[in-house]
């Protein structure tokens, strides 16, 4: 009942691929660099052309491997679009294009020139199939050829690749390169590849052991990485030599660590912050015990959906631009169910806070199973915008730029939210009623109305809330219930009534929460934090940034 | 993916809806009903409301066929709620009121594990549709999913095999299905000699959407000089926050490759691929497999749902397998009485959707081909590589000390789900 007695064995496929790796690199390279007007055997669009009568990825591998020893930087377009899944056989013909486009009908290129050729169905072309171990040796082949480009980024590009992924038999490529090197960037990037590869390599110890400082020096993960590795085959000097690079090495990623630890706490505490600061307002200032507020989050969500589902359909062109165009939409949408919800159900419920509990909890599965009817109960696609994609990097800190933007979002809802309710009209009425209702009527406040739009203004943060956290959530008629726990936690932590409590009570949590975490594991560490909050409680009622004085009986 | 699910969706529900009522309407004696026991709200509809339909889809068609033992089909949809208890409640009405012939349903382990006694108690029948823990075998119960030798062996077996992988991480969301899937890994890949300290094992919450600490934990084990994989068993909903950050965090398939054993097509809808390209998953079918049957299966999925940005997925295919082996046992065994369908069934082998036969094996699990797939950049899986021939579903497992000894016959004589080879009777762990 073993599955492998009856499986065929990939270990041979596997040796060629390992073999190939360094091999066609190595001969790659130095092709390029020595001649390139040595006379080709085979016309370049021939062994493209091959490609068509592949079985199998070992012959695939072979044919990239072959590819790449002419050193001609036209195969580059061919291999990248290989890598990425576009290089396809017309089955008529067995010749080899570049496509693009989506659909039924694609468009077909050249693949050494990409001139447009025209036109095909995508049932009369077939893909040439690329697995992981290809695209690594794509990925290669491709940094090997462009040691030599004409661009210094993409040389400086190739050798950082090389600096990741280091190559004994890469060296003689970039000592090479390096004496033609002019750049004076290049040129220390080169010098660190070439030390990275001379760790993996067989040269005389002299070299290695200054090879260890050189690597020491880049103090990143993949140095301690190369470090690590190199350790196990060390010996007497340079086994000490490399345990103190080591040991130094992880003494900077140490407080690297840190630091990013801390940018993963803030950016956890402002995602809290962005679900709980709703729910300051309902919860907070208004007293109702809203069980429907992470429903509010949801439509929020589910407007960036549809949103961006209209902008794909009419104007691809402003898809940069959808998550701008969602944010007032979704705080109307959110704010107006809140409206109605106010009107509707709470109103009559106003200081039974046990029937408001379970009124809203009602309330919150009937929004869920309305919002599963209408768009299905599987996850829908909200995009990111390219501006959010990817990470960039301060020193050894890796920043996403989605978290940060989030950040950013979180920090500007809360400065107006604060801005609303401290200098603006509406927001003195809706502090006067919450603190002495019969007073702020005797003063001519309509109070029911001030009453709903305070509970809209909580429901539309809500629904800004839900714009942002589409980014990085699942947009599914659940996406509300993970976030009502941990919003109740926050604003019950910070203090009932006090949006600062709210604010900083998210980023203690979010930072302790990303503290706790490497220590006790995801699950340890959230029961943790829940139960110092219970404690935290039994010492401080009002959590931590009480209302005193008079406000605090409203 | 398409803004045009709405209608289909009203469609689709109205479409249940009249085929419950018209159930309540007809009352005909001429009938045999079918239970349909899948969540259709609640947090396990996700996943479930697809296997519903794709049910309705197989009885409609089965009814054009003529029906079975010359009587027309009837389903019996009831919607346990992602409510555990509510499933044993369920699958009680099923049998006991609306006396259906056999029940095809459950996801989840623990609903499965609900519904055990009331099948054994009420002798009915389940057909479970998803890849599971294994470490079980119960008469009134055939398991067509895939069971830890189907799924998780065989991508273990390929990561070291073809990417060279020599360190570990175990990812899984907290409950049964990681955690004993992650215990047999972990017994596996040590019997292969890997050492402990380069396994890393890890668990979080359901539903958990920050992953930054734990990519960033991912990529800090990968740098120890070895090619490092992740196998994530991480459940539903806490995918899609993982795959975007590991998208955002730049950590590629050829660097660090995950493969995943609860993520398909369905889960993928709802994600941008682009980034994710080459990360991989294990199954016993994938949309993409080229053959005729699974065009026609798709076609007239496509057909049944009216929207053809639907996709299709492995759960599906094994309700697919299982519903034709019911039919064919009930026309081999000439009635729908269990106890002459669970005799009949075994050795029952129907055609599966990747070009092979599936056959129920005595131990009430079925032969299945293992494929491998990388994710691309429409959503789709790629085959990369694929068992050469078919892999017995192996309920308990040979990795793991106490289940070694045991096997599940539920052939006369033996009728047995874990007789214990070293002591010659019936019973061990697991089921009384």
């Amino acid at each position: 009942m073993r599955p492998s007695a009856s499986q065929s064995s990939p270990k041979s496929c596997d040796q060629t691929m390992r073999l190939a790796g360094p091999l066609t690199f190595a001969i790659a390279v130095f092709l390029s660099l020595a001649s390139l007007a040595q006379s080709q055997e085979k016309p370049l669009l021939e062994i493209v052309n091959s490609f068509s009568d592949v079985r199998d990825f070992a012959q695939t591998e072979e044919i990239v491997a072959e590819l790449g020893a002419t050193g001609d930087p036209a195969v580059v377009p061919v291999l990248r679009a290989l890598s990425e899944g576009d290089l396809h056989v017309r089955k008529s013909d067995n010749q080899v294009f570049i496509v693009s486009g989506r659909g039924k009908t694609l468009m077909i290129m050249d693949p050494l020139s990409g001139e447009m050729v025209g036109e095909e169905a995508k049932r009369a072309l077939s893909k040439i199939r690329v697995n992981n171990g290809l695209r690594r040796l794509i990925r290669d082949t491709i940094g090997g050829l462009a040691l030599a480009s004409p661009d210094p980024a993409a040389r400086l590009r190739a050798a950082r690749t090389l600096i990741a992924n280091p190559d004994a038999s890469s060296l003689p490529a970039i000592e090479a390169a390096l004496e033609k090197e002019a750049d004076a960037d290049v040129a220390d990037g080169m010098m660190r590849a070439r030390a990275a590869a001379i760790l993996v390599s067989d040269r005389p110890d002299a070299e290695k052991s200054e090879a260890i400082t050189a690597v020491a020096e880049i103090g990143t993960q993949d140095a301690l990485s190369l470090l690590l590795g190199f350790r196990g085959q060390a010996e007497g000097d340079l086994r000490e030599q490399v345990d103190r690079a080591i040991a130094r090495v992880e003494r900077v990623q140490s407080y690297w660590s840190m630091a990013q630890n801390v940018w993963y706490g803030l950016s956890l505490g402002s995602v809290l912050l962005l679900a709980a600061i709703g729910l300051a307002i309902t919860f907070g200032v208004m007293g109702v015990i809203n069980m429907a507020h992470g429903e509010m989050v949801m439509i929020g969500a589910y407007v960036t959906f549809v949103v961006q589902e209209v902008i794909r359909l009419n104007a691809p062109w402003l898809f940069d631009w959808s998550l701008a165009m969602a944010l007032p939409l979704a705080f109307l949408v959110a704010g107006a169910v809140g409206y109605a919800l106010e009107r509707g159900v709470i109103r009559f419920l106003y200081g039974r806070p046990l029937e408001t509990l379970l009124a809203t909890w009602g309330v919150s599965l009937i929004l869920q199973q309305a919002v599963r009817t209408i768009f299905g109960p599987t996850n829908r696609e909200v995009g990111s915008p390219s501006w959010m994609s990817g990470a960039f990097e301060i020193g050894q800190l890796t920043i996403t730029w989605n978290r940060l933007y989030i950040v950013l979002f979180a920090l500007a809802v809360f400065a107006l939210l604060l801005f609303v309710l401290n200098r603006t009209s509406f927001g003195l009425q809706m502090r006067a009623v919450t603190q002495n209702r019969r007073m702020a009527a005797a003063m001519g406040i309509r109070t029911p109305r001030v009453d709903a739009m305070t509970f809209a203004l909580g429901s539309g943060v809500a629904g800004l809330a839900g714009v942002a956290l589409s980014q990085i959530d699942n947009v599914s008629p659940n996406l509300g219930q993970g976030y009502i726990i941990d919003s109740f936690m926050v604003v019950v932590f910070g203090g009932v009534g006090n949006l600062w409590g709210t604010f900083v009570g998210a980023l203690t949590l979010g930072i302790a929460n990303k503290f706790l975490e490497p220590y006790a594991g995801a699950v340890l560490g959230k029961i943790f934090v829940l139960v110092f909050i219970i404690l935290f409680i039994q010492k401080r009622p009002r959590g931590l940034f009480a209302l005193k004085g008079r406000a605090a009986e409203a | 993916m398409t803004g045009h699910h709405k209608k289909t969706n009203i469609a689709a529900l109205s479409a249940a809806l009249a085929m419950s009522l018209a159930i309540g309407a007809a009352k005909a004696e001429d009938t045999i009903k079918v239970g349909i026991l899948h969540s259709l709200s609640g947090t396990m509809a996700i996943s479930e409301t697809t296997l519903k339909d794709a049910m309705l889809m197989l009885i409609d068609e089965q009814n054009k066929k003529g029906g079975v033992l010359g009587k027309k089909l009837e389903a019996v949809v009831v919607d346990p709620a992602s409510d555990w208890p509510l499933f044993a409640e369920k699958a009680r009405e099923l049998i006991e009121k609306d006396k259906v012939a056999a029940v095809f349903g459950c996801w989840t382990s623990v609903s499965r594990k609900s519904v055990l006694p009331v099948f054994e108690e009420l002798n009915g029948l389940l057909f479970y549709p998803v890849q599971y823990e294994g470490e079980e075998s119960q008469r009134n119960v055939f398991y067509t999913g895939a069971a830890p030798n189907q799924q998780a062996v065989p991508a273990v077996d390929y990561l070291m095999d073809v990417e060279g992988v020599e360190r570990w991480v175990l990812a899984g969301t907290d409950y049964v299905y990681p955690r004993t899937t992650n215990k047999i890994l972990e017994a596996y890949l040590q019997s292969k000699g890997v050492a402990p300290e380069d396994i890393m094992i890890n668990y979080t919450p359901f539903g958990h959407s920050d992953w930054q600490t734990i990519v960033a934990d991912i990529k800090t084990f990968g740098s120890a000089g070895k090619k490092t994989a992740v196998v994530s068993t991480i459940n539903g909903d806490a995918n899609v926050p993982f795959y975007k950050e590991l998208a955002n965090q730049g950590i590629k398939a050829e660097d660090i490759p995950v493969v995943a054993f609860s993520v398909g097509e369905e889960e993928l809808a709802g994600l941008d691929t682009a980034p994710l390209v080459g990360h991989l998953a294990a199954w016993n079918y994938f949309q993409s497999v080229d053959t005729d049957a699974n065009a026609e299966f798709i076609d007239a999925w496509h057909a049944f749902i009216g929207d053809e940005a639907r996709v299709t997925n492995d759960p599906m295919e094994a309700h697919y397998i299982g519903f034709n082996m019911w039919v064919e046992a009930v026309e081999k065994a000439g009635t729908t009485d269990p106890d002459a369908v669970i005799d009949s069934i075994i050795g029952v082998s129907v055609p599966n959707l990747t070009g092979g036969y599936s056959a129920m094996m005595p131990n009430h699990h079925i032969t299945k081909p293992v494929l491998i797939g990388e994710i691309q950049e429409d959503g789709q899986f790629e085959v990369v590589w694929e068992t050469s021939g078919l892999v017995v579903g192996d309920e308990w497992s040979d990795y793991l000390p106490d289940s070694r000894p045991l096997i599940a016959d539920w052939r006369a004589p033996m009728s047995c789900g874990n007789f214990n080879t070293e002591t010659g009777k019936c019973g061990g762990k697991g089921v009384d």
